[in-house]
């Protein structure tokens, strides 16, 4: 008699796996305990065993393709056996819809877990409401990739979406166990404006434990205080040496425009922690756009610097001039302060010695900058006065962890206390 | 000197169809044509061989011998149609140049004494003819070595006619010929009959063929011709025997050649491909001479009307600043009108082996189909090639009484990247011969119904 391989729950919270690879091949014997395939849970990547002994008669369900917990994934028997199983339909690559929400099989996996709350488990994620175009072809083959094709670029008739478009998806190869683990470094081609990395398990565990314990942008924060001494002479020597610039007379340079660049330099090396949450995949961002928080009468804007770390602190510092006084005329235009991609807030002038700053979603952190003061501080030895900055970065869990949030926040003190590196 | 936006050189149905887009797009358009508007398609090919085949359909379908009196009526058609042409030049006010026309460098025309020139392009679609086989004697004469052209003009019925080369071209007119009466021999270089379609077409055919008493040579090399004033004798060889061939006519109906020269193709910088074809940039079809563009047979294979058609709409667009549509080359469907008729798109099984496709087929046989049976046409098959993964359509064949209408069905789908499941999805009629079409679909996935 044929048996049927289940997707099993192989961790107490799973409620459905990414089979990554099959380790049999249809028509292959079998015995009970080999491994069947691969499977990527919520936490790790583990075996799939056969629980009955016979030939691997068919494989329902192809590798890369998330199935809920107790779905069918292939059928065991003897040779010849007629196999009467039709494929799982809560399987993603089988379901004809774009997105099939988590089948009722995931309540099977549920009573392992305390249930904090009486609210549904889970809601499936918030779509698009507007109609994707998309070629059945491309539909079937971007589900079965985990491709959102509310992402893709369409280049067929009427922006439709067609296989060609999902070449670079195909090409990129942005394979289930490639997904970034928390902090690694985020490779990107020179001119690639930002990558989409679709969920792995495990930050999609993160989210869902964090968003149900915070809020709906669980966050948390990292304080350190930046020794401004140099920082201090650099600037007094910056605005002593005369202002006449290719760009015109410029202002003074402000504490706030070397933060500013020296958090785009760190954002170049951190590309972890310059990113958009996008509730089914992080966008890592190429490109570095700084928003700054800017206090107006009726309350707060948020004017981006585009291309903030290919600008010179001249640069910066004409353009976040222009940008407050026309966010306090309320002049600016929507693209002005939309588009961010991690942003600054300031009140040192307001002598604040430290605070924590809202994040501004999709943007995954905000760094909030206290005042500078002097304090006694033992500095080669001896107690001396030195002048100090607190800062403190807000971070989305989700997408920028505690190790990850603290090495940004390091290399960016780095650069503060040696401003130097910031023409390196 | 007279200024155009536009002028195509040559008014078949890449150019004509080219000139009607140019002008509805706004441009001022100019069409040069030495001979009848419409070109070989219209003419001298495949309208006027369509009103042949339908009267040796007829005749077939009554089992009778036609007369070769409906040769008027081919004629008839093909006046029509060219008549037609000539009607939508007007409505769009389209010039027509008559006369040879010849590329001056510049975006410049010349036709007959008088120089005009083209602000935006010029395109050339001066199309293919017929070609012999000088080589062994088999050069075209229009008494005993024929080629189409001639074979539409016949005053009187061959007894007998040895067809060269079983294309598309060379299986309709032995359909034809065999239909009216006349002892048709059938003689192929490649291994098989319509050597580009896929095996089991050419089965088909082939069988059908021999069944109605014609000679099919497949893998048969001609390698002497003795022509006489009355008859044609031919030495064959095929599969290390040695054969004679004595017909009244030979026509010859292996391959074309593209009409590039005595056109100031070269002085005005317009570059051939080592095939002979104009040489073009796919992504633009513009030639090797700025603002010259090329489309139709003489820019390269498949060489099919509505291939060219479709490429004098692309490039009117494209010169209006659109982004037209690309065109998908191994989209365009081919069909050859014998009896059944043979239509397809895409990959053959072939070529999806040597492609190293993991593929899987489905078939349909006209024998299980309830429409063909009551119209007792039941040679013939749909088959269908299914990527085993995604379900696309790498190739889909069909051989049936009425393929050309129903390739199209496989033409949109493979079009919009349907898969076989989106065919089965869209509710089939019954009874027609289109739901072997969704059978074939079924089968490819296993699920066939009625076998």
């Amino acid at each position: 008699m044929a048996t049927k391989v289940l997707m099993e729950a192989l961790s107490p919270t799973m409620e459905e796996g990414r089979l990554v690879e099959w380790k049999k091949k249809e028509g292959d014997t079998v015995s009970a305990g080999d491994v069947l395939a691969e499977v990527e849970t919520d936490k790790a990547v583990m075996d799939l065993v056969a629980r009955a002994g016979g030939t691997l008669l068919k494989q329902l369900v192809t590798a890369g393709t998330t199935v809920p917990v107790a779905e069918v994934v292939a059928v065991i028997g003897q040779p010849g056996e007629e196999v009467a199983v039709e494929k799982p339909a809560g399987a993603k690559a089988a379901a004809p819809a774009p997105v099939a929400p988590p089948a009722p099989a995931a309540q099977v996996a549920a009573p392992a877990a305390p249930a904090p709350s009486a609210a549904p488990q889970t809601a499936p994620a918030p779509r698009p409401s507007e109609r994707i175009k998309a070629s059945p072809l491309a539909r079937k083959i971007a589900t079965e990739r985990g491709v959102d094709l509310a992402l893709v670029q369409g280049s067929g008739p009427d922006g439709r979406i067609v296989i060609k478009d999902l070449e670079s998806a195909r090409s990129g190869r942005v394979a289930p166990t490639a997904a970034p683990a928390a902090g690694a470094a985020v490779a990107m081609a020179p001119g690639e404006a930002y990558r989409d990395v679709p969920l792995s398990q495990i930050r999609k565990t993160i989210a869902k434990r964090l968003v149900q314990s915070i809020g709906p942008v669980p966050t948390f924060y990292l304080t350190t205080e930046v020794d401004m001494e140099r920082v201090w002479d650099a600037r007094e020597a910056l605005n002593a040496g005369g202002r006449k610039g290719a760009e015109g007379e410029s202002p003074k340079i402000s504490f706030n425009d070397i933060v500013i660049k020296a958090v785009a330099s760190a954002l170049r090396q951190h590309p972890a922690c310059n990113a958009w949450w996008q509730e089914d995949h992080i966008r890592y961002w190429n490109e570095v756009h700084v928003s700054m928080a800017v206090a107006v009468e009726e309350g707060l804007i948020t004017p981006v610097i585009r291309y903030t770390d290919q600008k010179t602190l001249r640069q910066i510092s004409l353009e976040s001039r222009d940008l407050a006084a026309r966010a306090r005329e309320r002049r600016l235009t929507p693209n002005e302060y939309s588009g961010g991609t991690f942003s600054v807030s300031n009140l040192g002038m307001f002598d604040i010695d430290q605070f924590t700053a809202v994040i501004n979603p999709p943007e995954a952190g905000i760094l909030a900058v206290g005042t500078i003061e002097q304090k006694a501080v033992v500095h080669e030895g001896a107690l001396v006065p030195r002048r100090r900055m607190r800062i403190t970065m807000s971070c989305d869990h989700r997408v920028i962890d505690g190790a990850t949030g603290a090495a940004f926040l390091r290399t960016l003190k780095t650069m503060l206390e040696n401003p130097l590196a910031l023409v390196w | 000197m007279a200024q155009f936006d536009v002028i195509i050189l040559g008014g078949g149905p890449a150019g004509y169809v080219c000139a009607i887009r140019c002008a509805q797009l706004g441009f001022a358009t100019a069409v040069v044509e030495k001979d009848k508007l419409g070109g070989v398609c219209v003419n001298i090919g495949c309208i006027p061989t369509k009103a042949l085949l339908h009267s040796a359909y007829t005749a077939n379908l009554i089992a009778a011998t036609a007369s070769w009196r409906p040769r008027n009526r081919s004629r008839r058609v093909a006046e029509q149609n060219s008549k037609g042409v000539e009607f939508l030049m007007k409505k769009h006010k389209v010039t027509v140049l008559k006369g040879e026309g010849s590329l001056l460098p510049g975006k410049k025309v010349k036709v007959g004494g008088e120089t005009h020139e083209a602000r935006k392009a010029v395109i050339i679609a001066t199309g293919s003819r017929v070609k012999g086989i000088p080589q062994i004697g088999l050069e075209i004469n229009k008494t005993t070595v024929i080629s189409s052209d001639e074979a539409l003009f016949l005053e009187t019925l061959p007894a007998s006619v040895s067809v060269i080369g079983a294309g598309a071209v060379g299986c309709e007119f032995a359909d034809i010929f065999n239909a009216f009466g006349s002892k048709v021999t059938l003689i192929e270089a490649l291994p098989r009959i319509l050597p580009l379609e896929d095996a089991e077409s050419s089965d088909v055919i082939s069988k059908s063929f021999r069944k109605r008493k014609m000679d099919v040579f497949a893998g048969a090399k001609v390698t002497k011709a003795q022509v006489e004033k009355d008859k044609v004798t031919l030495t064959i060889e095929v599969g290390g025997k040695t054969e004679t061939v004595q017909t009244e006519k030979v026509l010859m109906a292996a391959g074309r050649a593209v009409n590039t020269e005595n056109m100031g193709f070269k002085e005005a910088g317009v570059q051939l491909d080592q095939r002979g074809f104009v040489k073009v940039n796919l992504a633009t079809l513009e030639t090797t001479a700025p603002g010259v563009y090329c489309i139709g047979d003489v820019a390269g294979p498949p060489m099919l009307a509505h291939k060219g058609s479709r490429e004098g709409v692309f490039v009117a667009e494209l010169l209006a600043g659109h982004k037209p549509h690309p065109i998908r080359y191994d989209n365009v469907p081919s069909v050859t009108y014998c009896h059944p008729e043979v239509a397809s798109i895409g990959l053959t099984e072939d070529q999806c082996k040597e492609k190293k496709l993991d593929y899987q087929v489905g078939r349909f046989p006209f024998s299980a189909n309830g429409r063909a049976r009551a119209s007792n046409e039941t040679e013939g098959l749909v088959k269908i090639i299914r990527d085993k993964k995604y379900g696309e359509i790498l190739g889909a064949h069909i051989v049936a009484s009425h393929a050309s209408e129903m390739i199209h069905e496989l033409a949109v789908a493979r079009e919009n990247e349907y898969t076989v499941e989106e065919v089965d999805l869209a509710i089939h009629a019954h009874p027609t011969l289109s739901e072997a079409i969704a059978e074939a679909a079924l089968d490819s996935m296993g699920r066939v119904l009625h076998i």
